[in-house]
């Protein structure tokens, strides 16, 4: 008997992992031995995708870059690691050895939509332990683990819990933010893909420790097998008993729900997603009040990146001081960091906070994808800081980030080689804000196309000394005055290109081109 | 007076008792806790600069420019939506905050045109105001960049136009709509620099919009805009008074240049409309100087005569030598008049006045009678008194509210909006219509319960409420032990739980099924603060007092009564319904509702006005017509009401008329009894009067003189003159020493004086010594007659019975743009919304009858026959049709009965059995009108010239 593993991952099926298993198919029909194949989450090193695994005795290994071409001679070989695309052990690949798989721990390696074989590998340990807490020991747990929000803000978890936990309401909600709008970012789409047993599990421990008997999953319509995947996967917990009146054996009700959002990425923003949930434009609210106070229709809601809430079943399991002892300072735990853009390994890398980013791009990442000298790294998804190859010696960690005025995000990080202009980028910066804003408050309405105006004018050289000083002021305005982070956060890769990259900005364009 | 500006605190006061202290600018204010930063610094008399912000709406958070900086804070929070704490130190001015304000101006302005010196509201705009305020001098994005510059101006409706490039998308205007109108019409479609107001269809007028003109007032630039601005230009003084249409009593801003009446701003201290209007009183007001508006008197010996145009002695003249004619002929009872519901009770006061004392009977009536006369008698009977028992505010405090027999998003459009803001914040609601009316099913807002029951069927429907209540133990005990009488409820209880008043045998009777009418019940019953309010749908009936009584009942078995949140609340149809009432404009009854025959009233009414007075009752309205048609009555003084219109059975009321020897008609425009007069007395609109209203919930209100009357007189004096030529002398200087009788001869108006209302605001009567600041809400502790009374309200069916030749049950209302006979709103833009009258009729019932939407059809009753279009609906129950009286071609009332309430004669406009077949021409009656129109307006005095 053969046992294969074949990832169902849109990043698999991107570069043809469908086609793969298709021939797999047809081979076995044909084939005298018995064959299983087990469609899977992804290991998340998309360079190797689709990357096709057997399991025998000695574990699981690997074939990368599989196309319906190899199949047969895959079969005609045995799968014997003699073959080109034999990739030996997974669990010894080097990029894969290195990472602290926590969240992650089955992504990759299970059934997705399987309630047993979640069970088995080590799932539920969590919710059950959680089940033998009060809701107070529950969020202490959170609160003690030192969590900070996976979506952007990075506030701590455990305040959260508490403040809707303390509001006093007949009906309280579990908000999933599912909306991963981020470019270069899928650390979301990949566990809701791989893993949403995961999911389903944080979002019912967080039901427990607040009070909550009601969740939303608010899935950004860009991801159709993720779609499938989960509403497969709340059938499957509903008939288990997981969800429900009494949900997972709790006494309690609790009961998820997956809506579409519309594909807008403001709806990533909690409040615009709050509203969007409720039917309405997109668009964001004013703080205060504070989602966990008066959140989805009006009632306290704890409102969580995916992430987040997939951080919680291990909290639970193994104790918030264990999941403190990972990390640096005040960025406990894990962060699934997200390769993309211009690099050659690109992929998900779960480790502990603290990690040097020119470990992440260069020795995992092996550096740009071109072959050419990387110069500069964008952190943290749109909104995120431009850094220079000389700064690439900062460590991965929240704390680090703050002083040079930015933050990790949504942990995504996309590498440009030496052909980037800076310019182009930060003029990027304000029409991506342009196209996304929500359109309520002025400076970000009106400021991001202004802004791109502006910087089009000091790419073509004109009055370049008083726009850059016009872009200063805007950024100012922005950074102060916006409603939202969207605003806000725009003047972080301006600036920062800016700074970082004053030779982009002199209005000469034949001086970017000599870098 | 100067233009009034109200101050805009920016945000909605908070509502807390609790104080905190806060720091502004180094200021020490305290103000509620929940009060915006913004608010509390307008308190302490720091204007922060803003653009979204304004007090009729929640804050919103999006200009930035209200941006300030807070001790120990981190940021540039945004003051409107950030609450006041205790201890907070704040600046508002900073040299970063300025920085940031001119920063979003510069924004602001690179995207708006730069036509400040051609734009209709220069002078008034809060953008030109802000871009002063944070000193912006220059916009250096320049104006090439992406803009709105060239979007096309929407000018669909008839009273305001919508400039897209002048929008600045602060949501103010959608906002208002959302919170204060509740129509939510509007919303912002697109997002980033493309978001813009937008519409479910291409235009306003196409599309939900009501035109209330709440988005207009919000707008704090030039995009929208009331035509009337642009036609005139900015105002620059304004008058406050009150609104000349319904019962809400809307406090008015009549902004004007000169004698020019720019806009009808609402005024946001009007305790009845808080700021808000509707398309009526808003925008159709024009009627006031519409062509068809009379301004001279005029007399004509014969109605078929040419009407002539005379001197005000010589028209008055000739009135009182007819009249003392007449009554030397045929007795001193052979004359009489009727007041009108729309003029002031100081105008009403002396028409009274006139017929007591100088025509020496009691031949006084009102239009009252025709609408709420049952509201009179039935609360007197139950409670003690003639008049609904709680302000409008009362009903934000309200737990379930049951609307019967009205349709207040049409006919009471601006409380509809206080009542809808209510239910949204989640009051249950009960709807007792035979119509789907709006509220049933409306944005944000659904029914608990409708009970769409027979039409007729009221009494019935009310007895089973009250049964289930008795029947299940939901009877508040302890406010019957303690505040009424024990024996009537008693015998109340008994007759209630018959079980002819179970639900079960209700079911048959009215069609609403028993859970239905139990589900309701025990909601009303239990709930919380049960409200009820209800309008013409109650009491035009022939068991309309029979019927108020019975909610009066079920009000006082469930304790809903003596608080706020409680009540039974009559939706008055006119402006001064209530006032008309109370000035003693009744056959039977002086001024607050004492009886004509008690000789200590009497004889304090003769003691002032010097005269004896009849003490026996005098004719109602039903009767001078009776009495007309057999020769005893023969003539009539009519202030502003057309009964040739109004009444029922039109053809009874013109035999009538026809046969009078003299009528006199004071009115503003030669209306449908004008065809019958013989003396045409022109009066004036209520921009000319001064005196006051009293609206639904028994508030006074100032009516102000904007301009002078456009006749030369007012219209109490035209009324004192002719008293004066009839022997009873009436002298007064001014309105203000009429309000000074009323209140020296009527106990409940003792503290009122025009003095006091000017200085303090609107007052809800009684105001006396007992209750010197007025009274909000009646029978707190103890009900104006004592203990409250129960009576037993029997259900009898109405005479006027379906059978297979008039097998539907006709019902009449309004609509939102036209008004009662649509004497003013037919004279203005309002008829773009409706021009005529239509009848609804549900589809099985149209499709046994071939009648297919907008077909002919004409409606036979047994009294009379008129065509109409027809509207199939599925608002309608089957078995039931509807239509308007607000055109008079329509002769609605042509097919409508005299039959009436038992005691008060309020004719039973809401039933009657009629049959509709398709048509191809006008009835007989039609013809017959269209005919006689053309007459009229050859007797015109100023009929028009000959085409050349």
């Amino acid at each position: 008997m053969i046992k294969l593993f074949l990832p169902l991952d849109s990043a698999a099926v991107a570069v043809g992992a469908d086609a793969v298993a298709d021939e797999i198919l047809s081979v076995t029909a044909t084939c005298d031995t018995r064959v299983t194949l087990t469609r899977t989450g992804s290991r998340g090193m998309h360079w190797l995708e689709p990357m096709l695994e057997i399991e025998d005795d000695d574990g699981r290994r690997g074939f990368g870059k599989v196309t319906p071409e190899m199949v047969p001679s895959l079969f005609e070989a045995g799968f014997s690691d003699d073959h080109p695309s034999a990739l030996g052990k997974v669990d010894d690949l080097e990029y894969f050895k290195a990472q602290t798989r926590v969240i992650f721990s089955r992504c990759g390696v299970t059934d997705p939509l399987s309630h047993d074989q979640y069970k088995k590998h080590g799932g539920f340990g969590g919710l059950n332990n959680a089940l033998l807490l009060n809701p107070e020991d529950v969020c202490e747990q959170i609160l003690s683990s030192g969590l900070r929000g996976r979506g952007g803000a990075a506030f701590p978890a455990g305040i959260k819990w508490n403040t809707v936990r303390e509001a006093q309401a007949g009906q309280k909600y579990i908000v999933c933010n599912a909306d991963e709008g981020d470019s270069g970012t899928f650390a979301d789409r990949m566990i809701m893909e791989g893993d949403p047993f995961l999911l389903i599990e944080g979002m019912l421990i967080a039901g427990l420790g607040v009070g909550a008997t009601k969740g939303f999953i608010y899935l950004r319509s860009e991801y159709p097998v993720a779609q499938r995947i989960l509403s497969e996967t709340l059938s499957v917990a509903r008939s288990a008993g997981l969800l429900g009146s009494d949900a997972g054996g709790s006494g309690q009700a609790f009961d998820i729900e997956l809506f579409m959002g519309a594909g807008a990425y403001i709806c990533g923003e909690e409040t615009s997603l709050l509203e969007s949930l409720e039917g309405k434009r997109g668009q964001v609210r004013a703080k205060p009040p504070l989602p966990a106070l008066e959140g989805l229709q009006g009632k306290p809601t704890l409102v969580h990146n995916v992430i987040s809430l997939c951080s919680v079943p291990s909290i639970l399991q193994k104790g918030g001081e264990w999941y403190k002892g990972l990390g640096e300072g005040r960025s406990t735990g894990t962060m699934p960091f997200q390769l993309a853009g211009n690099v050659k390994n690109g992929g998900l890398f779960e480790a502990p906070f603290g990690l040097s980013l020119d470990d992440l791009v260069h020795k995992y990442g092996g550096g740009a994808r071109s072959g050419r000298p990387v110069r500069a790294v964008q952190v943290g998804g749109p909104l995120g800081v431009y850094l220079p190859a000389s700064m690439l010696t900062m460590k991965l960690d929240y704390e680090t980030f703050q002083k040079v005025g930015a933050g990790i995000g949504h942990g995504g990080i996309v590498v440009f080689d030496d052909s980037v202009d800076l310019a182009a980028q930060a003029k990027y910066a304000f029409d991506f804000c342009a196209i996304e804003s929500c359109g309520k408050c002025t400076p970000c309405r009106i400021g991001a196309v202004r802004g791109s105006e502006v910087m089009q004018k000091v790419i073509t050289g004109e009055n370049v000394t008083e726009n850059l000083a016009l872009v200063n002021d805007l950024c100012e305005v922005m950074v102060d005055g916006s409603l939202c982070a969207m605003g806000g956060m725009t003047p972080v890769p301006v600036l920062s290109a800016m700074e970082h990259f004053p030779e982009d900005f002199t209005g000469d364009s034949s001086a970017a081109e000599g870098n | 007076m100067a233009l009034l500006k109200e101050t805009d605190y920016g945000t909605p006061a908070a509502a807390s008792t609790d104080t905190i202290t806060l720091e502004v600018d180094g200021m020490d204010v305290q103000v509620p806790k929940g009060t915006s930063i913004m608010r509390a610094a307008k308190e302490a008399g720091v204007s922060i600069p803003k653009l979204c912000a304004t007090d009729m709406v929640k804050s919103f958070g999006s200009c930035r420019l209200c941006l300030v900086e807070i001790d120990g804070r981190k940021g540039t929070p945004s003051s409107c939506t950030t609450p006041a704490e205790d201890g907070m130190v704040v600046k508002t001015q900073t040299e970063r905050l300025a920085r940031i304000r001119r920063g979003v101006m510069e924004l602001y302005i690179s995207d708006h045109p730069l036509d400040c010196l051609t734009c209709p509201t220069n002078g008034d705009c809060e953008l030109q105001d802000m871009a002063g305020a944070v000193g912006l001098r220059d916009v250096r994005y320049g104006y090439s960049g992406e803009n709105h510059l060239d979007l096309s101006k929407d000018e669909s409706t008839p009273y305001f136009t919508y400039d897209p490039s002048k929008c600045i998308v602060c949501s103010r205007c959608v906002r208002a709509c959302d919170e204060v109108q509740g129509t939510l019409a509007l919303t912002i479609e697109g997002r980033g620099f493309g978001s813009r107001v937008a519409l479910g269809t291409d235009d306003f007028f196409s599309s939900e919009c009501v035109s209330c003109g709440a988005c207009v007032q919000a707008c704090p630039t030039a995009t929208l805009t009331e035509n009337s601005l642009i036609e005139h230009g900015v105002p620059d003084r304004s008058v406050v008074t009150t609104c000349a249409y319904c019962g809400v009593g809307c406090e008015f801003k009549a902004e004007l240049k000169g004698e020019q009446v720019v806009r009808m701003m609402p005024f946001k201290d009007g305790k009845a409309n808080h700021g808000h209007s509707c398309v009526k009183g808003r925008f159709a007001w024009g009627y006031a100087t519409h062509k068809d508006r009379k301004t001279k008197p005029m007399i004509r010996d014969n109605i078929t005569d040419v009407w002539r145009e005379v001197s005000w002695d010589e028209a008055l003249d000739f009135a009182a030598i007819r009249l003392k004619a007449i009554q030397a002929e045929h007795g001193v009872k052979s004359i009489g008049g009727i007041t009108s519901s729309r003029c002031t009770n100081e105008e009403v006061w002396v028409v009274q006045k006139m017929i007591r004392a100088a025509f020496g009977n009691n031949n006084v009536d009102t239009c009252a009678r025709v609408c709420h006369s049952p509201t009179g008698y039935g609360l007197n009977q139950t409670y003690g008194t003639s008049a609904g028992t709680q302000n409008f505010d009362s009903v934000e405090e309200a737990d379930v509210i049951m609307v019967i027999g009205s349709n207040p998003t049409d006919a009471h459009p601006v409380f509809a909006s206080q009542m809808k803001r209510r239910l949204r914040a989640g009051a249950k609601l009960i709807v007792v219509d035979p119509r789907a009316i709006a509220l049933v099913r409306s944005p944000h807002i659904e029914a608990a319960h409708h009970l769409q029951l027979q039409p007729g069927t009221n009494v019935a429907v009310v007895n089973a409420l009250a049964h289930v209540v008795v029947a299940e133990g939901l009877v508040d005990e302890a406010f019957i032990r303690e505040r009424c009488e024990a024996d009537a409820f008693a015998k109340w209880k008994d007759f209630i739980c018959d079980p002819v008043n179970s639900p079960e045998a209700v079911a048959e009777i009215s069609g609403v099924t028993a859970e239905d009418i139990r589900a309701a019940a025990r909601l009303y019953a239990t709930a919380g603060n049960g409200a009820i309010y209800y309008g013409l749908g109650v009491t035009e009936h022939s068991q309309g007092s029979t019927m108020v009584m019975g909610m009066a009942n079920l009000a006082m078995a469930t304790g809903n009564i003596g608080r706020a949140g409680v009540g039974v609340n009559p939706m008055r149809g006119q402006n001064n319904v209530q006032g008309a009432c109370d000035m003693g404009s009744f056959p039977h009854e002086f001024a607050g509702y004492r009886p004509v025959s008690d000789d200590a009233v009497r004889g304090s009414f003769e003691g002032s006005w010097g005269c004896t007075l009849d003490g026996k009752p005098g004719y109602r309205i039903p009767n001078m017509i009776d009495e007309a048609c057999a020769g005893n009555f023969k003539a009539i003084y009519i202030q502003g009401e057309d009964i040739a219109q109004s009444d029922p059975n039109t053809a009874h009321v013109e035999e009538a008329l026809e046969a009078m020897d003299c009528v006199i008609v004071q009115d503003l425009f030669l209306n449908e009894t004008a065809r019958f007069a013989h003396v045409f007395l022109p009066g004036t609109s209520f921009l000319e009067k001064d005196g006051t209203f009293i609206n639904a919930e028994r508030r006074l209100g100032r009516v102000r003189p904007v301009m002078k009357p456009a006749t030369g007189k007012d219209e109490w004096q035209i009324t004192c003159e002719l008293a004066g030529r009839m022997g009873h002398s009436m002298a007064y200087g001014n309105a203000a020493e009429i309000m000074d009788e009323i209140a020296a001869l009527t106990p409940t108006f003792a503290n009122v004086s025009f003095k006091r209302l000017d200085e303090g605001g609107s007052l809800q009567w009684p105001c006396n010594d007992a209750h010197p600041e007025g009274t909000t809400v009646m029978h707190v502790g103890e009900f104006v007659r004592g203990k409250g009374n129960f009576v037993l309200t029997e259900y009898i069916p109405t005479e006027e019975k379906t059978n297979r030749k008039f097998p539907l049950i006709l019902t009449t209302g309004r609509i939102l743009s036209q008004y009662n006979v649509g004497a003013q709103t037919r004279r203005t833009d309002n008829n773009k919304w409706m021009e005529k009258d239509l009848l609804e009729i549900h589809p099985s019932d149209a499709e046994m009858r071939g009648v297919r939407d907008g077909d002919w059809v004409s409606v036979r009753s047994r009294k009379g026959e008129t065509t109409l279009s027809a509207l199939v609906s599925e608002r309608m129950a089957p078995g039931v049709v509807y239509t308007t009286f607000h055109h008079p071609e329509s002769g609605a009332n042509v097919v409508t009965t005299e039959i009436s309430d038992w005691a008060t004669e309020c004719p039973e406009y809401k039933v009657t059995a009629v049959e509709v077949a398709p048509a191809n021409h006008l009835s007989d009656w039609q013809q017959n009108h269209a005919k006689a129109e053309e007459l009229e307006k050859m007797l015109s005095p100023n009929k028009p010239e000959a085409a050349e």
